[in-house]
């Protein structure tokens, strides 16, 4: 076994494990914080993935804005977080089963797929490539600008939802 | 050597079972998000593996990464602020008891 698979294993056991806390946390704002581990665990995959941008990325954007956006929301209907309520709704087992039918097709998908051998090494500036992918009028130019605009409105919708009336 | 790839998609497979899981299971609003966000992380860990596997020359993988990130981010902001104007207005982020439309 080498060091790769290694940290393979202890950051997808740290990423599932603390997914499972997600799903199964009583307190809501334990939840948050086993997304966080989770989120970081991922970022270990990207690490893994030779794709150092996004685990930077992940790290930034997800642990960083958008956990802090969820305990913020936490706090803010703070009201709910001690009220002692089912965490589950009555169709829980209804779900379960639907999620181990779809875990047990992906899984074996998966293992039967025509998957080749790994491709080459990742160039040495592929993080550069991406830029210029992202603007280059043949590649992702128009969905590049149109996710932009899709940040705005997010942006605007969201502050016009929460403001007080 | 290298992981396989079936590792990788056996493992974002689980995360995004355990993410549907949660969003179909849990009442709170933020929790329902929180399963979600998992989701479209086990999304992006396949996006990244295939783009190393397969195509690791192209940028085409980690533009569709990019593009994930990007909606995941306009989704949780409005995802939330919808929660807390729904907290303000009904008084309750169990999405079972808001019914207003229900006929």
């Amino acid at each position: 076994m080498t060091l790769q698979q290694i940290l393979f294993f202890i950051f997808g056991a740290i990423s599932l494990g603390a997914g499972v806390g997600v799903v199964t946390a009583r307190k809501l704002f334990h939840a948050a914080l086993w997304l966080l581990l989770a989120f970081f665990g991922v970022a270990g995959l990207y690490v893994l993935l030779e794709a150092p941008f996004f685990a930077a990325a992940q790290l930034f954007v997800y642990m960083g804005a958008i956990g802090i956006l969820i305990i913020f929301a936490i706090m803010l209907t703070r009201g709910m977080m001690r009220q002692r309520h089912p965490r589950a709704n009555r169709q829980w087992w209804l779900a379960g089963i639907l999620a181990a039918l779809f875990l047990a097709t992906f899984v074996r998908l998966a293992w039967q797929g025509p998957w080749t051998a790994p491709a080459g090494p990742v160039p040495e500036n592929s993080l550069g490539l991406l830029g210029l992918t992202l603007v280059d009028p043949g590649g992702f130019a128009l969905p590049f600008e149109v996710a932009s605009v899709l940040l705005v409105v997010a942006l605007i919708g969201a502050v016009t939802i929460v403001r007080e009336r | 050597m290298m992981v396989p790839l079936q590792w990788y998609l056996i493992l974002s497979a689980a995360l995004f079972c355990l993410g549907l899981y949660g969003a179909l299971v849990r009442r709170n609003g933020i929790a329902i998000l929180m399963g979600v966000e998992l989701m479209l992380n086990a999304v992006n860990v396949n996006l990244l593996a295939f783009w190393r596997y397969t195509e690791p020359a192209a940028a085409t993988g980690q533009a569709f990464a990019a593009f994930v990130y990007v909606v995941a981010a306009a989704e949780v902001a409005v995802g939330l602020a919808l929660v807390v104007a729904t907290y303000r207005t009904h008084g309750t982020v169990v999405l079972e008891d808001i019914d207003l439309l229900k006929g």
